[in-house]
């Protein structure tokens, strides 16, 4: 206990006798786990920026009808396979409907099912927006509203009016931005449509919905599900779309499996709907991690640098305490005490200033057409990125440290003192 | 029985920068309140022999006796500790630590032995000072004292842990006339009234003459021993 005080005391001594060395080898581990911070805060929050573009909008699965032509042939159940070669050219699909079959039964069990976070109906139909003689083609999309900000925050992409106007009244639009601008329409205009089967409706647009994606907002509307029902000129079960919302993302291709299984319906998962999207992702978070791994390793050297010569300084010293019985362990707990010292308060500052740099860079702002919920540029607050910084300055530090403290531990105190 | 130090067949080369040998053959004796001289032009290896016999320098050939325990196969810790408790070292230049104040220099040996509480080895240490005439100057940085102060300083640290043996290399090289004959009877009165061993290497003729004894080296070798 003695002992230890007293490498406590000569180690604060060396450390306030030179306050301001001890501190610009603090900053440099500072600056280090700074800058590391700041640089993940901002890399990942980026990639979560990204991600969250598509993966909060795009359902874990959707469910619809698929037009394929059907893959086990009647010839080939009369003539078997085996004893015969079965060409049937020019196959054609058989005509099916649009919307779901059996949809209503299917929504309410999906709903109920434990792994379901969620599960909204959407009934899409073809149209055509008037203006004048100008006729655009595009599609509607009735949809839950409630459902829909809930789940997919659907609200997030309503730029202009309110996304609650297709609730209060029934013949409001979310219209395109890009459809509003060529046909130079605003919030509270009313817009002509026709169906494919010819039916013109009136609608009042209550909001303007953008996406980002120029192709989508080009086309792509919204409307009160039972609004594009009637378009459709259906019934309340004509539904084409079930898009679903899964507790946990990992489930999605177990679960569209399942559900293919289960009912007579095709299943598309968000990993097999945005199968590029995902390669693109996996690169991002490779390209994070190298810069991470860098920028530490930059970090590590510097502050190696610093102690080293830090504690060469102190060499004489060294040669002193030696002489006067202080023994090789003595001396390295000293100065590994001090390194671990340097470190400690260089790694609170550096927290604190990549905290700081971190809040700076949340408050720049960064607008952009193709995000517009995007205010300022994004930081990932991730307490991760300040223990591994902590840990990883403590144990640089103590390296840093150990590495020519172990050095002056075997070295014969009159080899430095005639080394002068 | 009474020798507190005794070499035996010491030899010692510097490797560096080409085969050098320093210390050839060298034998001696220490007694108990012994005041013996080392004497010899600069790089006869005298502050080398003194180095070796400190136990600072591990890398020589032969036998070291220090109090009747054998040096040859103790670990580098023993060692510090052996130096800690029985030999007090001075050097030519003082080498204090310039960060601490002049009591906690003269302190420190004595809490790493640990032998005494805190309170004790303070007032030891300021005894240690007051013989020495120095102190009024305790609570001042080690860095901002004059040097023939440093120099009293570094024999109140040699002497803090009351060794049976005290080695100075050269304790007066730096100082004047006045300083130097106050060391000397420092170390003079040290000897006779603690039961102190010195060893000092010098230059200084007037200084070897009044000791006990006078070894005189050349080219490695001990040539003269009286």
């Amino acid at each position: 206990m003695d002992k230890l005080r007293l490498i406590l005391d000569i180690s604060k001594t060396h450390l306030l006798a030179k306050k301001k060395q001890t501190l610009v080898a603090a900053l440099g581990v500072t600056f280090g786990i700074g800058m590391f911070i700041i640089m993940m805060s901002f890399m990942t929050g980026l990639n979560i920026l990204l991600d969250g573009l598509v993966l909060n909008r795009t359902p874990h699965i959707q469910v619809y009808n698929k037009t394929t032509p059907t893959e086990y042939q009647p010839a080939n159940k009369y003539f078997d396979e085996v004893s015969n070669i079965n060409q049937i050219y020019s196959i054609k699909p058989k005509s099916r409907l649009d919307r779901i079959h059996n949809a209503l039964p299917i929504l309410s069990e999906l709903k109920k099912n434990d792994d379901v976070l969620g599960a909204t109906p959407q009934t899409t139909c073809k149209v055509f927006y008037l203006s004048g003689s100008n006729n655009l083609n595009g599609v509607i999309s009735g949809i839950e509203v409630n459902e829909e900000i809930r789940l997919f925050n659907f609200n997030e992409y309503v730029v202009d009016g309110d996304v609650n106007s297709l609730i209060k009244k029934k013949n409001s639009i979310l219209l395109g931005s890009g459809i509003a601008k060529k046909l130079s329409l605003s919030v509270g205009d009313n817009i002509q449509i026709t169906s494919t089967n010819g039916t013109n409706f009136s609608l009042n647009i209550g909001g303007i919905y953008q996406s980002g994606l120029a192709e989508v907002d080009d086309i792509q509307s919204f409307v009160n599900l039972k609004m594009a029902q009637q378009i459709s000129s259906a019934g309340g079960n004509y539904i084409s779309r079930i898009h679903v919302k899964l507790k946990d993302i990992e489930k999605a291709v177990p679960f569209s499996k399942l559900i293919e299984n289960i009912y007579d319906v095709e299943a598309l998962d968000i990993n097999t709907a945005n199968a590029q999207f995902d390669t693109g992702s996996d690169i991002r978070t490779l390209i994070s991690y190298a810069v991470s791994i860098t920028l530490l390793i930059v970090a590590g050297f510097g502050i190696y640098n610093i102690l080293n010569m830090f504690i060469y300084e102190k060499m004489n010293d060294i040669a002193i305490l030696k002489a006067t019985g202080f023994t090789g362990k003595d001396v390295m707990y000293i100065f590994i005490l001090q390194a671990l010292f340097i470190g400690f308060i260089g790694a609170f500052l550096g927290m604190a200033i990549g905290y700081g740099g971190s809040v700076l860079i949340d408050n720049i702002k960064f607008e952009t057409e193709a995000l517009p919920t995007i205010k300022t540029y994004p930081i990932n607050y991730n307490p991760n990125f300040y223990i591994l910084g902590f840990i990883f300055a403590t144990v640089s530090t103590f390296l840093a440290g150990y590495l020519p403290a172990k050095k002056a531990q075997k070295i014969d105190p009159i080899d430095i003192i005639r080394g002068q | 029985m009474n020798s507190i130090l005794e070499a035996k067949n010491i030899d010692k080369y510097f490797l560096t920068p080409t085969k050098f040998h320093v210390l050839k053959d060298i034998s001696l004796q220490v007694q108990r309140k012994e005041f013996v001289s080392i004497m010899g032009k600069s790089g006869c290896g005298k502050s080398t022999l003194l180095y070796i016999l400190s136990t600072m320098d591990t890398s020589y050939t032969g036998d070291l006796i220090i109090d009747g325990q054998s040096m040859n196969n103790q670990s580098k810790d023993d060692l510090s500790r052996i130096r800690n408790e029985k030999i007090g070292f001075i050097f030519q230049f003082h080498y204090l630590l310039p960060e601490f104040t002049v009591l906690k220099n003269v302190m420190l040996p004595a809490l790493k032995l640990g032998k005494e509480d805190r309170k004790t080895i303070e007032k030891n240490a300021l005894a240690k000072l007051d013989l020495l005439g120095i102190v009024d100057q305790a609570n001042k940085k080690a860095s901002k004292i004059s040097g023939g102060q440093k120099q009293r300083v570094a024999i109140a640290r040699a002497l803090i842990n009351n060794p049976k043996i005290i080695m100075a290399d050269e304790p007066t090289g730096n100082l004047d006339s006045k300083n130097s004959e106050i060391v000397f009877n420092v170390l003079r009165s040290l000897s006779d009234e603690f039961d102190m061993s010195m060893l000092v290497v010098t230059h200084d003729h007037d200084f070897a003459a009044k000791t006990d004894r006078i070894i005189e080296m050349e080219d490695g070798y001990i040539v003269k021993d009286k």
